[in-house]
Order: structure tokens, then sequence, then C-alpha cells
């Protein structure tokens, strides 16, 4: 359990946040500029702001400077100690923690233990982030602060890190504060979604209900919009394709790595979804789900924005205002959604 | 020209190193505390502790040994104190010619440990905050050791100046042989007797290669030191 509020007056810049997540991963999201890093360095005690109160697990640390706040913190750059070897690095937090954690199994859930006698300017990018994210995990921290960790890395070394993150936030369980502007890592990694513009938090909550939210797609970026569902892997098909069940019917994909039963989460962006009142015959496209809208949102252009409900679920459809007129769509109306099969990126597909 | 060195030469030699590292030594954890906060604080007066660190360089040094004969002379301020409270006498001893050489070399030293320390990222320092490092902790284990090249260099700086100074030791502390007669001392003595230039001539050479040695030894100490903390 995690409560977040923070408020500071920068020059010509306010901020006045205020958040509250379950446990599992918090997804800070927000545009660069909008107060993201300032919030998660108050949290760290970094950042002396006007007024601040944060509670994890219980307690409150807002009164604490930031070596006795037990706050682990990975920066967006490395930031390693380049006169210490990677193990003297992973081991430094952990000194001064009592020494209780162990090393040699942190060393392993991050794929470091062949780099431990290495100084840390022969280290990659992407192995300089994990020996970071290990420091701040032995340090034993209540809460582990991630500021855009991969922003800097390209884009295989994030495919190799994506991995690593999620087996701390399934394994590890510790609670972690995750800062981001790109959506495909928020969608494999977050519990809670807060987003923030201009200093404010404008929303907060689960993360597929926030994603969901047709008026958030402007800051979140009309390109970037989109929800995410859950689907069940029920068949691995002979022809390569997995067939995986959602609230709104079965869904088949290229082929996913992973055992029937396992529950999927699904990325849909809101512009690869057709719309039909009717289901359609003679369609190339397999995955059609049965929905039901909830609401129209048309914006100043010539788009509009259809939120669905399947099941307990809900996703987005973005369609020109001309078709959504045309079909005479609204709310309470059942109707088709036609997925292309491919707009189920593998990159969005979090196990 | 032989090179046969009196007792009394071979005196001023070992007096200014005995001078020159004490006054080294003692001064670098000031030094070290000096250029930590005029390179990593601001406060009201900054300007005011940073003038009074750099005026030996400025002032001749014949005020500056004066100025310390009137604060840590016998009748002076201080040295009355210290002298009452600990015994401890400076003027016309070899411990004023020692704190005259520190408080000469002072602003060299501070100089040179200040460009290191704000040439290391104070985000390292925050980093080791938020792993648990009170600030001693994280100025010992981070700082520190990347500041080591340049206290190397300072502390060689310092002792360099400390070996060469003149002005301040003579009007502190005078010329008293076997006391405060240091290397340059001696060869001002030498040089005011007739017949003295011969030895002179070897306390010269001596001086030359004290200081080729301090630099050459600077050199290859702080280029190690860097070559371990860049992590190669």
């Amino acid at each position: 359990m995690l409560e977040v509020a923070v408020r500071h007056r920068f020059a010509g810049f306010g901020l006045d946040v205020d958040f509250a997540a379950p446990a599992g991963v918090t997804v800070l999201f927000g545009r660069s500029g909008s107060g993201k890093t300032s919030v998660v360095n108050a949290v760290a005690g970094l950042l002396r702001a006007d007024g601040a109160r944060v509670v994890v697990g219980g307690v409150d640390v807002s009164g604490l400077p930031a070596h006795r706040r037990r706050i682990g913190y990975v920066f967006q750059d490395a930031r390693l100690f380049p006169h210490l070897t990677v193990r003297q690095n992973i081991g430094y937090g952990r000194w001064f923690a009592g020494g209780a954690g162990d090393l040699g199994a942190v060393a392993d859930l991050l794929g470091l233990t062949g780099l431990l006698d290495r100084r840390t300017a022969a280290l990659s990018g992407g192995e300089a982030a994990r020996v970071a994210i290990g420091r701040a995990l032995l340090a034993a921290p209540r809460l582990l602060l991630m500021d855009e960790p991969l922003a800097a890395l390209d884009a295989p070394r994030k495919a190799e890190i994506l991995p690593y993150l999620e087996r701390l936030r399934d394994e590890v369980r510790v609670p972690i504060l995750y800062v981001s502007h790109a959506l495909s890592e928020v969608a494999r990694l977050a519990t809670t979604l807060v987003v923030l513009d201009q200093g404010r938090v404008q929303r907060a909550g689960p993360l597929a209900e926030v994603l969901a939210d047709p008026s958030l797609a402007p800051i979140l970026g009309l390109r970037e919009a989109g929800a995410v569902i859950s689907a069940r892997v029920s068949v691995q098909e002979a022809d390569g394709l997995t067939r995986a069940e959602t609230a709104g019917g079965p869904l088949f994909l290229p082929r996913v790595a992973a055992e029937v039963g396992t529950v999927l989460r699904l990325r849909i962006p809101a512009q690869d979804v057709i719309l039909s009142r009717e289901r359609p015959v003679g369609l190339s496209a397999l995955n059609i789900l049965h929905c039901e809208i909830v609401s129209l949102r048309f914006g100043d252009g010539p788009g509009a924005l259809v939120q669905l409900r399947l099941g307990p679920e809900l996703l987005l459809a973005r369609i020109t205002r001309r078709s959504a007129e045309a079909l005479g769509l609204e709310p309470g109306m059942a109707c088709c959604a036609i997925l292309k099969s491919v707009a189920v990126a593998p990159g969005d597909i979090g196990v | 020209m032989t090179f046969d060195l009196d007792p009394q030469d071979w005196q001023a030699v070992a007096l200014s190193l005995r001078v020159s590292v004490w006054a080294t030594v003692l001064s670098l954890p000031l030094g070290i505390a000096v250029a930590w906060v005029l390179a990593r604080k601001r406060f009201w007066g900054h300007g005011l502790l940073n003038g009074l660190v750099h005026l030996p360089l400025i002032l001749p040094p014949v005020v500056t040994g004066y100025l310390l004969l009137l604060t840590f002379g016998r009748r002076g301020m201080v040295g009355g104190f210290l002298e009452q409270t600990f015994g401890l006498v400076f003027a016309f001893r070899w411990t004023g010619a020692a704190l005259a050489a520190a408080v000469m070399a002072f602003p060299l030293m501070v100089r040179a440990i200040r460009l290191a320390i704000e040439a290391v990222d104070p985000k390292l320092e925050q980093a080791a905050s938020t792993l648990g490092a009170s600030p001693v902790w994280v100025f010992l284990t981070v700082t520190l050791p990347l500041i080591l090249p340049g206290v190397v260099v300072g502390a060689i700086l310092a002792f360099a100046k400390a070996m060469g100074e003149f002005g301040a030791t003579i009007t502190f502390v005078s010329n008293i042989p076997g006391q405060t007669q240091t290397l340059p001392s001696a060869i001002y003595a030498l040089l005011q007797v007739p017949g003295g230039d011969a030895a002179a001539g070897r306390l010269v050479v001596i001086s030359v290669a004290i200081a080729m040695v301090a630099l050459l030894l600077s050199e290859v100490i702080s280029r190690a030191v860097a070559r371990r903390i860049a992590g190669r």
C-alpha cells in the first residue's frame, strides 16, 4: 500500500499530486515536463518539497532524510559508482541495510553472476541498468522507485530488461513506483496507473480501467490510446496460432509460448479496432469479439472514441465520427469489435 | 665542485623536509573540509571564507609572516593562548616554520581539491544516500575515493610550496640554523657571506632534485589512482 501527496512550487510550475495505490507496480505516466521525476525525487527524499506525505506499507517516511527512508531508486542514468566493481556496487546498499540480502540470489535473478568482478566502465547499457536494479534491491527497500530505467536503452536492450522487471514484480514482490512515458512498457508492468499532466493527477486507478477511459486519450496520445484485456490460453492450434478466451469470445494469436491456462495481458490499440453492428461474414479477420457500447466520445477532429464492454472488461475503439453516425452507434447497443490478428503485437503480450 | 655537504647543510635539508611533511599532512584534513564546504555549500560568508583562504596567495609573504607573528607570536592572541594551554610555541621554532609553510601552501591545496570535488557528479552522492548511506558515509565511500587524484595533486603542490617557502617563514620565525633555517633560508644565508656560493650551489641542486622527484611522484600516483577510479 502506497500513499503519496506532494506539493511544490517551482519557478513557473506548480506540482500538486495526490494518489494512493495497492501493492504491485504503480506506473506514474505523463509527458516530459509533467512532473513525474519531481514526484519520485520527493518520495525518495532527494527533493525537499514544500509539502510531502509518503506512506509506504503503513510507515510514514515523510519526516526522514533520504538515507533513512529505505526507498530504493533506480535512476534513468544508472549512476553506478565508477570506483567500485559490479559486486561492490551491488553490495553497497546491502552493507547499510545490515548485510541481510542474498547477493548471489539477486545476481542470479538479474543475470549478473558472470559480471560480478567487472568494473562498471566495461558494462553495456543494459547490463548497467540491471546492476543498478540489483544494487537498489539489496538495500532491502520498502519501495523501489524506477525513473524510466529503460529510456536510455535501444529496443533490443529494452526487450532484454523487461523480463527481469516482470520477475521482480512477480517474484520479489517489492512494491514498485515506475515512471514512464512509453505505453508499451506500462501495459506490460503496471497494476495501477497514475496519469500525470501539468503537475496534477488526471486519473489514478487499475491499469485496465484507466487505459480504457476515452477522456484520457488526448493525454495518452491518440495513436497510443488502447485498452488492456486479459485472455486465457485454451488451445495451441496445429497451424501455429494460439487460441485464447476472452470475455467477448476467442482470440487467435500468433503462437504464444505459454502453457494452456496461462492468463495473458493483451494491449489492443484503439486504432486497430473496427466496429460492426452485425457479425460480419466473408471477412479475413479472425478475431471478432462481441461487446456492448458503453460510451462515445467525439473530439474536435473527425475522430471518435468508442468505449466497449466485454463482460467485466473494457475495450477502446477509434473510428471516424462519420462512421459512428452512419452506423447510428449509441450507448447500450450490442456490436462486434474486429481486431486484425496483427493488432496484438508480441511486444505487448505481457505474461 | 665536490659534493660534500657539511652537517649544517644536511640539517637544512632535513629540517625543510620535516617542516614540509608536517605542514602538508596536518593541513590536509582541514584543506579537504574547506574545499568541500566551498564546493558544495552556499551560505552567507562563502565569499569571505574563499577570500580568507586565498589571502596568502595574494599578500606579500612578508605581510603574511608578520601577521602570523602578531597572531601566533608569544604575545599574540592565539600564540599566547596556545602556549599557556598546550605549551605549544610557534615563535622562532620549527613548528612556526611548519605553520608558515602550511598557511602559504593552503590556497594551492584547497584549489586543487575543490576542483576535484566540483568534478564529482552530485547524482552519485544522491544515489548513495538512497542506498542508506548517511552524509558522512557518502563522503567517505563515494566522494573521497573519487577525489583522491585531486587530493594527491593538492598535497604534492602544497608540499612543493612548503619546501620553497621563504618570505613568511623568515619574517615569522627568523633564520636560526638547526631550528628554523630551511633550505631557502640556508641558501639565502650562504649567499650573504663571501665564499658561500659553492655551498649554496649544492643546496640549489638538492632543491631542484627534491622538486623533480615530487613532481614525478605526483604524476605517477595521480595517474595510478585515476586509472583505478575510472574502473579500467
